[in-house]
């Protein structure tokens, strides 16, 4: 079952075109890994197939629906959105951080409904954040920060989502856990569509990687088909060994 | 739990204050004359005192508190900053000009209306002036700058009515207004206000989830559902309304609507939505109180209001801003 179809998305920002003709698809139960250097316009692709940004031509549909047009709420039930990590405002309690995921559902902290309260336990829970749930966020390590924003887009319950770059900047156990809480989603029939700039966690999680470069889709397929040295060296401009799925990064060419 | 008995604590202290306000003055008079006259009881010259000049001002002064209070909570949970203030942005300033401008020349006369009306417009081009730039530059220093050359510009503006005022007793007026003051206020006009104070704590109120949204950054509260553009009209609307009726009633006072969010927002668990209420309510309470202080300390001449609210809350403010880390931008 699909879900989300983006068909010939381009974007442009004033004269600059920062996705070009890119088509893809999303659906339940496949976690899709998007991969390209900086720039490429991964996160541009990201909002457009939100619906977020306007494509200044193709679409982006949802079920059928153009995900511009999806009210912030509606869009908001159907894809849950981990954008690049960014501080909180205030030192916010943990709780009220991931309560913030029922937002959609018509939550307001201090205030939850059984319902929610019951989903935002679990999701805290999930996300082995039972012990700090009454911290302020601003004492939380990286990697408790990360796990509390997995915890805030899993208790929105959409069944799509849709991640940007959410293990950057964490160390090596902490980017298996993160990943793991995704493919957990996926493996309870989630859909999600993340961007990793680590090829070999890629290649190890994906059920499909997306290859982008200047603003254009170059590969779309399971790890197995897509993940070649060449590929690798044409999009990163790096040269590589690649050993089936285990990739060895030598330097740039 | 300090947050279950935050509001109702606050209610009843404000009441206190306000009951307070009714036995202090020039002449303090005994709680049970108070309370007799606050029922229709006791002699006229202490229903004068208590109905027609001690408690519509106390009220005024808990109003015009609450007011700056909500609007100062909601303007830091939609620009996440906790400097943001009517008074530091520079709408107070804008408000009580715009208000000036209508009584130097003579619109009052037309309309009673005309004066809350000119301070309520004066307060909305501020705040809608600070929204844009707000979208535009994401700095919350800009802003504040922004908010400093407003109430600059708008003092200047304002001195240059001064050295045109073509008499003293107009001059007294315009006093007023800069510096702030409830001194003579009357039922007639808060009654006046009280339509423009209510509709836009009721706009803040109603739209203050979106607030807590925003603790995310407008990119992740996007993302959780909050529709950005009109949490930022309705902020600035229910503010600018606020605001705008505080100054008509009061004129310029600042730095309430820094000091009591601040003292609130930790027992809130910082969360900019649950601080609106009982910001609101403190803001009121330190105003009352303030408003005691300033009739009863001897001085020849009474003090404003405002000055003694900008004397405690100035300071407070540079604290505040001291502690602040530079993370943030």
């Amino acid at each position: 079952m699909t879900e989300l179809v983006a068909e010939h998305l381009t974007v442009t920002a004033k004269d600059t075109v920062l996705v070009a003709d890119a088509s893809l698809r999303l659906a339940r139960g496949e976690l899709v890994i998007l991969l390209g250097p900086n720039g490429a316009g991964k996160t541009s692709l990201l909002r457009a197939c939100l619906g977020l940004t306007r494509p200044s031509s193709g679409h982006a549909t949802l079920a059928g629906e153009d995900t511009v047009r999806l009210n912030p709420m509606q869009r908001a039930r159907s894809m849950a959105y981990l954008p690049q990590i960014r501080q909180l405002a205030w030192p916010n309690i943990v709780r009220d951080v991931v309560a913030l995921g029922r937002f959609s559902h018509g939550a307001a902290l201090g205030r939850l409904r059984g319902e929610d309260a019951a989903i935002v336990d679990r999701a805290i829970q999930d996300c082995d954040l039972a012990h700090l749930a009454n911290r302020q966020a601003d004492t939380l390590s990286g990697g408790e920060l990360v796990r509390m924003h997995c915890a805030r887009v899993f208790a929105t319950q959409a069944p799509l989502l849709i991640a940007d770059e959410p293990i950057a900047a964490l160390d090596p156990r902490h980017q298996f856990r993160i990943l793991d809480l995704i493919s957990g989603f996926v493996k309870n029939g989630g859909g999600a569509l993340v961007v990793l700039h680590d090829i070999g966690l890629a290649a190890r999680y994906a059920s499909r990687l997306i290859w982008m470069q200047n603003g254009r889709i170059v590969a779309d397929g399971p790890p197995a088909e897509t993940l070649t040295q060449e590929r690798i060296e044409t999009v990163y401009d790096v040269s590589a060994k690649v050993d089936g799925l285990r990739v060895e990064l030598d330097g740039p060419r | 739990m300090t947050a279950r008995w935050l509001t109702p604590g606050l209610i009843i202290l404000s009441l206190i204050a306000l009951f307070a306000a009714c036995l202090l003055g020039s002449t303090p008079m005994p709680a049970d004359r108070v309370l007799a006259a606050l029922l229709g009881g006791a002699d006229a010259s202490d229903r004068l005192v208590v109905w027609a000049i001690r408690l519509p001002r106390a009220l005024a002064a808990f109003l015009v508190g609450a007011a700056l209070g909500l609007s100062g909570a909601a303007l830091q949970g939609l620009l996440r900053n906790p400097l943001a203030e009517p008074g530091v942005l520079g709408v107070s300033a804008t408000s009580s000009l715009a208000a000036t401008f209508s009584i130097y020349y003579g619109l009052v006369a037309l309309n009673p209306w005309v004066l809350p009306m000119a301070a309520i417009f004066g307060a909305l081009v501020a705040t809608a002036l600070l929204a844009l730039a707000a979208v535009r530059t994401r700095s919350v220093v800009t802003l504040i700058l922004i908010g400093v050359g407003l109430s600059s510009f708008a003092g200047a503006a304002m001195s240059l009515l001064m050295n045109l005022a073509p008499n003293p007793f107009s001059l007294a007026d315009m006093v007023n207004w800069m510096l702030g003051s409830v001194a003579n206020r009357s039922f007639d006009e808060i009654l006046l206000t009280v339509p423009f104070l209510f509709a836009g704590s009721a706009i803040l109120l109603l739209t203050r989830r979106g607030l807590s949204a925003l603790t995310l950054g407008e990119e992740a509260a996007d993302g959780v559902g909050l529709n950005l553009r009109n949490q930022r009209i309705f902020t600035v609307l229910g503010a600018g309304l606020a605001t705008g009726a505080s100054v008509a009633l009061a004129g310029a006072i600042g730095f309430v609507g820094i000091v009591a969010p601040h003292l609130v927002r930790p027992l809130v668990g910082h969360d900019p939505a649950r601080s609106l209420i009982p910001s609101a309510l403190l803001a009121g309470l330190i105003l009352v109180i303030a408003d005691i202080g300033v009739r009863i300390i001897p001085t020849s001449s009474e003090l404003k209001l405002g000055v003694v609210a900008a004397l405690i809350g100035a300071p407070v403010f540079v604290w505040i801003a001291m502690q602040r880390r530079t993370v943030h931008d």
